[in-house]
C-alpha cells in the first residue's frame, strides 16, 4: 500500500515537475532578445535530444558505471525500443482499424508501445548480459559491440520495417497535457513525455545504486572474487543489471522514433554506442549527475560549435574568421580530441564519482555519520 | 564444385587481407594487452599514402616496381603514424587502467576517420592502377585474378618475414619477453618503451601493407574503409586467440574463407551478421581463442 | 570424532593440468572450535580455503558443509549457507567507505525486495537502517568504527586485514575462514587479533579456520591444527602434538 502511493506521489511530482517547466518555456515563448526569440521550435528539438542522452547515458551508467561492466551495445538496446514501440504504433494508430484519435483513445496506444519496446530492449539485454557472465574487460566490450551489430544489421534485413532506408511515417506525440495546446505541438508533446522519463529514469537508477542492490553492483566492479565469496550473486546482477539498463534505453529509443517520425538503422550503429560511452566517461564514471552533465555538454556540443562559427565579425582577423567558420564541420573531430584529452589529463572524467545531493549542498549530511567512540563517552 | 572451388579462392584472398590486419591487433595486445581500436583506420591511412604517393610520382604505367615503391612509402608512412599514436596517446595513459586505455583507442580511431574524412573529403576515391589486373582461368569456369595471386604471394611472404623477427631476431625475442611480462622485462633491462613502439610500427606497417592490396583489388578507397574491415579483422583475432601470431593467420583466413561462403550460398546481407555471430560463439565457448591460452585470476 | 562435523571433506583431489595441487585430504572441522591448517609455502592450503568456498570445484572427492554436498555450488551460494572467508591478498571493495563494506556483505540477508529499492518503501528503508546499525556494531567491535565513512583502502594493512573480517562476519556465519589473518600485522596486532578472534567466536557462536605463518597465533589458538604438505595431510592434533610430530619437524625443516 505503501509502495503504491509512493509511486502515485512520484508520479505526481513529476508530473507537476513536467508541467512547471513547460509553463515556463511557454511563457519564455513569446519574448525575444536581440531581435530573435528565445524559444524556437529547432531549440527544443535539441532540449528534447540532450533529454534523451541524458536517459541513455544515466541508463548506461547502471553497466559501465557502477557494475564495472563494459558495454559498447548500448545504440543496440535503443534501436530495439525504438523498433517496436514504433512498429507498434505505426501498425495500430495508421492501421485498418485505428482507435479514436482523441488523446483517450491514442495515449494508451503510446504508453502500450514504448513499454513493449522498453520489454523487448530488456529481453535482448538479457541475452547480451548472458555473455558478462564468462567474460570481462575488453572481451566483453567487443562482444556487446557484435551484439549491438547484429541487431542494427538484422534490422536493416527486415524489409517491413523498411530496411536499410529506414522507417518512416511513425506516429509523432499526440499532445497530452493541458498545456501543450497551441503554440509548439508536436516538439512541446514530446518534451513533455521526454522530461517525465528522464525524472523516471534518474529516480530509478539513483534508487538502486543507493540501496543494497546498489551496492552489490559496486561490489562486483570493485572486487568481483570477494563479492561473489560475500554471498553476492554475481551471474545475476550482472544480467540484471544489464537488463534494466536496456529496458531504460529501449524505452529512450521509442521517444526518439516518436520524437522525429522516423527511425534510419545506420544511426544506431557503434559510433552511436560510442557517443553514449563518451557522455559517461566525460561526466564521471559512477557518477549520475556525471551523466547528466556528458549528455548535456556532448549532445548540445553540435550547437556550441554554431554558435561559436556565428561569432565571426569584421573586427576579427581573417584567420580566426576562417577557422571559426570550420568548427561546425569539426564536430567529430572536436569530440574525439576531447576523448583523448580526458583519458590523458583526468581519466576519472571531470566530475569523477561526484554525486550531486540537495542536502549535501543545504550542509546536512545525506548518510548518517555514525557517531564516533569519543563522541559516545562525552 | 566449381562454385565451391572460386569461392575457396575468394574467400583465402579475402581472408589473406584480413590476416594481415589480425597480426597488428594480436602483437599489440601481445604486448600491451590493449585492442588498438585504431588499427583499421591504419589500414585506412596506408591506402591513403599509397593514393597521394602515385598521384604525385604521376604513376601511369602499372608496373612491379610502381608496386614496389608505393607499398615501401604506405608502410613506412604508417608506421611513422603508428609511432605516433603511441607515443603521443597510449603511452601516456599506460599507468591507468586498462579500461583507460582501450577507451583512449576508440578515441584515436574516431579522430582519425574524422580527420580523414575532413582532409581526404568523405566520398570514395578510385585507386590509381599500379598494377595490372588480368583474370587468370585455372579450369573449367574457375578463374584467379594476378592481383588475387599477389595479395595471396605478398600476405605469405610478409608473415614469413614477421615470424622470422619475432622468432629469430634478437628484437623478435624482446618482444615476446614484454608479451610474456612487461615488469620482468623490463628488470632484465630490456628497454619496453622501445619494443612497444617497435612492435606499433610494425604492425602498422602490415596494415598498411593490407591496405595498398586491398585497394589495388577492390580499387576504391574511402576514410570509413577501416571500420568494418578493422572490427573484422579484429574477430579474426580473437577467433584464432589474440595474442597469438599463427592464430591470427589461422582466424582470418578462416573468416574470410567463412564469409565467402555465407554470401554465395546464404545472402551476402547477412556475411556481417555472421562474422560478428561466429565472434560471440568463439568467445562464450572458448573465450581464449582457437590457439590461445587461458589466464586464470589468482585468488 | 565426536559429534557432527560442520564441515567435512572426503578425499578431495585438485588438479591443475598435471599439478595435485591438493592431494585426497580428509578434513573435519568440528563446531564452534578452533582449527588451524598450516603448512610450508606452497603446501595448497589456499588452494583449500579456494576449495571449500566453491572458487574451485574439487577434481574428485565430496565436500560437505552442515550435511549438506557443497562441492560444485557456487561461491554465492556456500556464503550465503553460513561459510565465510577472508582474503590474503586483501580483496576489500576499494571505492567503498569502510561502512559500506561491511554492508555488502549483508547484503546476503537482505529483507527487501528489488521494487521495495526502486520505490523507497518503508521495508527498504528499515532493512538499510538494520544493515547500518548492525555494521556499525561489528565495526565497534573491531576498532574500526570511527573510520566508518573513511575510503576502505585508506586504512593501515592490519586495519584493513580486520576490516575483512569484520567483512566477513556480516554474512552470518556459521564458519569463518580466515587466510592469513595475522600477515603483516607486528607482535602486538598479532596479539590482539588472537584475542579479537577468540571473543569473536564465542560472541557470534563461530567455527574458525584459518591458515597463518605466524606460529605464535597459531599455537596460541587453535585447539587442534592440521598440517599440510604439498597437498597432502601430514599431521593432525593438538598443538603439542604437532610441534612434536617428526613429519612436521622434517616438512618445516628438512630432513636430516
Amino acid at each position: 500500500m505503501n509502495t503504491l502511493l509512493r509511486i502515485l506521489a512520484w508520479l505526481g511530482a513529476s508530473i507537476v515537475a513536467v508541467t512547471i517547466v513547460e509553463s515556463i518555456l511557454k511563457s519564455l515563448k513569446n519574448y525575444q532578445i536581440m531581435g530573435s526569440d528565445i524559444i524556437t521550435d529547432y531549440g527544443l528539438n535539441i532540449i528534447c535530444l540532450m533529454g534523451i542522452s541524458i536517459s541513455l547515458a544515466v541508463s548506461l551508467q547502471l553497466i559501465n558505471g557502477y557494475t564495472g561492466q563494459f558495454s559498447l551495445g548500448h545504440a543496440g538496446f535503443m534501436a530495439v525500443g525504438g523498433y517496436v514501440a514504433a512498429f507498434i504504433t505505426k501498425s495500430t494508430l495508421t492501421g485498418a482499424n485505428p482507435p479514436d484519435q482523441s488523446l483517450l483513445g491514442t495515449l494508451p496506444v503510446y504508453i502500450f508501445a514504448l513499454c513493449a519496446g522498453a520489454l523487448a530492449a530488456a529481453i535482448a539485454g538479457l541475452i547480451v548480459g548472458i555473455p558478462s557472465l564468462r567474460l570481462k574487460g575488453d572481451y566483453l566490450a567487443i562482444v556487446t559491440l557484435g551484439f549491438g551489430e547484429i541487431i542494427r544489421l538484422v534490422i536493416e534485413n527486415i524489409e517491413a520495417v523498411g530496411g536499410p532506408r529506414g522507417y518512416i511515417g511513425i506516429p509523432k506525440f499526440p499532445k497530452w497535457t493541458w498545456l501543450s495546446a497551441g503554440g509548439f505541438e508536436g516538439t512541446f508533446s514530446s518534451l513533455s513525455w521526454i522530461f517525465l522519463f528522464i525524472i523516471i529514469t534518474i529516480i530509478v537508477v539513483h534508487n538502486i545504486v543507493e540501496s543494497s542492490f546498489g551496492r552489490s553492483l559496486v561490489a562486483i566492479r570493485d572486487n568481483e572474487i570477494a563479492a561473489e565469496a560475500m554471498g553476492i550473486d554475481t551471474s545475476f546482477y550482472k544480467v540484471l543489471a544489464f537488463t534494466i539498463s536496456a529496458a531504460l534505453a529501449g524505452f529512450a529509443g521509442g521517444l526518439y522514433a516518436h520524437l522525429y517520425g522516423q527511425l534510419v538503422p545506420n544511426t544506431f550503429n557503434f559510433v552511436r554506442s560510442v557517443e553514449i560511452i563518451i557522455m559517461i566517461v566525460f561526466g564521471g564514471m559512477g557518477s549520475i549527475t556525471g551523466a547528466v552533465l556528458g549528455a548535456i555538454i556532448l549532445t548540445g556540443l553540435p550547437e556550441w560549435l554554431r554558435i561559436m562559427a556565428g561569432l565571426r565579425s569584421d573586427s576579427l582577423p581573417s584567420w580566426i574568421n576562417k577557422s571559426l567558420g570550420y568548427l561546425p564541420d569539426l564536430r567529430m573531430i572536436i569530440y574525439s580530441s576531447l576523448l583523448i584529452l580526458i583519458m590523458l589529463v583526468r581519466p576519472q572524467g571531470i566530475l569523477g564519482n561526484y554525486e550531486f545531493s540537495l542536502s549535501k549542498l543545504l550542509g546536512k549530511s545525506s548518510k548518517n555519520l555514525p557517531k564516533t567512540t569519543e563522541e559516545k563517552k562525552a | 564444385m566449381e562454385l565451391f572451388l572460386q569461392q575457396l579462392i575468394n574467400g583465402i584472398v579475402q581472408g589473406s587481407i584480413y590476416a594481415l590486419i589480425a597480426l597488428g591487433y594480436t602483437m599489440v595486445y601481445g604486448v600491451l594487452r590493449l585492442i588498438n581500436f585504431a588499427h583499421g583506420d591504419v589500414f585506412m591511412l596506408g591506402a591513403f599514402i599509397g593514393f597521394y604517393t602515385a598521384n604525385l610520382l604521376g604513376i601511369s604505367q602499372p608496373s612491379v616496381g610502381a608496386l614496389i615503391l608505393v607499398m615501401t612509402v604506405s608502410m613506412a608512412g604508417s608506421a611513422a603514424v603508428g609511432l605516433v599514436i603511441e607515443r603521443f596517446a597510449y603511452r601516456p595513459v599506460r599507468k591507468f587502467s586498462r579500461l583507460t586505455s582501450l577507451i583512449t583507442a576508440i578515441g584515436v580511431s574516431l579522430l582519425l576517420e574524422y580527420a580523414a574524412q575532413f582532409v581526404f573529403g568523405a566520398t570514395p576515391k578510385s585507386f590509381p592502377t599500379i598494377f595490372e589486373t588480368q583474370n587468370i582461368s585455372l579450369f573449367g569456369n574457375v578463374t584467379i585474378s594476378n592481383d588475387s595471386i599477389l595479395i595471396i604471394i605478398v600476405s605469405i611472404f610478409l608473415m614469413v618475414m614477421l615470424n622470422l623477427i619475432v622468432f629469430k631476431t634478437k628484437l623478435g625475442k624482446a618482444m615476446r619477453a614484454v608479451s610474456f611480462n612487461l615488469d620482468v622485462a623490463k628488470l632484465m633491462g630490456i628497454n619496453t618503451d622501445f619494443i612497444i613502439a617497435f612492435t606499433f610500427a610494425l604492425g602498422s606497417a602490415l596494415a598498411a601493407a593490407a591496405g595498398i592490396l586491398y585497394s589495388v583489388h577492390f580499387t576504391k578507397i574511402d576514410p570509413l574503409m577501416g571500420l568494418l574491415i578493422g572490427l573484422k579483422a579484429f574477430v579474426a583475432a580473437v577467433l584464432g586467440g589474440i595474442g597469438n601470431i599463427t592464430g591470427a593467420v589461422l582466424g582470418g583466413l578462416l573468416l574470410g574463407i567463412a564469409e565467402i561462403m555465407v554470401s554465395g550460398y546464404i545472402s551476402s546481407s547477412y556475411k556481417d551478421v555472421f562474422a560478428f555471430l561466429i565472434l560471440i560463439l568463439v568467445l562464450i565457448v572458448k573465450p581464449a581463442g582457437l590457439l590461445g591460452s587461458a589466464a586464470q585470476e589468482k585468488v | 570424532m565426536s559429534g557432527q562435523a560442520i564441515l567435512e571433506t572426503n578425499n578431495c583431489t585438485i588438479r591443475f593440468g598435471g599439478l595435485t595441487a591438493v592431494n585426497e585430504l580428509n578434513l573435519s572441522i568440528q563446531p564452534n572450535e578452533i582449527f588451524g591448517l598450516i603448512g610450508p609455502n606452497g603446501a595448497g592450503k589456499t588452494t583449500v580455503f579456494n576449495l571449500l568456498t566453491g572458487v574451485y570445484a574439487p577434481t574428485e572427492g565430496v565436500i560437505k558443509f552442515l550435511g549438506q554436498k557443497v562441492d560444485g555450488l557456487k561461491p554465492c551460494k556456500i556464503s550465503a549457507m553460513g561459510m565465510s572467508r577472508t582474503f590474503q591478498n586483501i580483496r576489500l571493495f576499494s571505492s567503498m567507505t569502510v561502512l559500506e563494506n561491511v554492508m555488502t556483505a549483508y547484503h546476503v540477508r537482505t529483507k527487501q525486495s528489488f521494487v521495495d529499492a526502486i520505490f523507497r518503501s518503508s521495508k527498504h528503508q528499515t532493512d538499510e537502517k538494520a544493515q547500518r546499525d548492525f555494521s556499525l556494531e561489528v565495526l565497534e567491535i573491531f576498532n574500526l568504527a570511527q573510520f566508518a565513512n573513511e575510503q576502505a583502502t585508506s586504512l593501515p594493512y592490519g586495519s584493513q586485514r580486520r576490516l575483512e573480517i569484520a567483512r566477513a562476519l556480516a554474512t552470518n556465519p556459521k564458519l569463518l575462514l580466515l587466510d592469513e589473518p595475522a600477515a603483516g600485522m607486528n607482535p602486538q596486532e598479532s596479539v590482539e587479533l588472537m584475542h579479537l578472534i577468540g571473543s569473536i567466536r564465542e560472541r557470534f557462536k563461530l567455527t574458525v579456520v584459518l591458515v597463518e605463518h605466524n606460529m605464535k597465533v597459531v599455537m596460541g589458538i587453535c585447539e587442534r591444527i592440521q598440517v599440510i604438505e604439498y597437498g597432502k595431510s601430514i599431521s593432525l592434533g593438538t598443538p603439542q602434538e604437532v610441534k612434536n610430530d617428526p613429519k612436521v619437524i622434517e616438512a618445516y625443516l628438512g630432513a636430516g
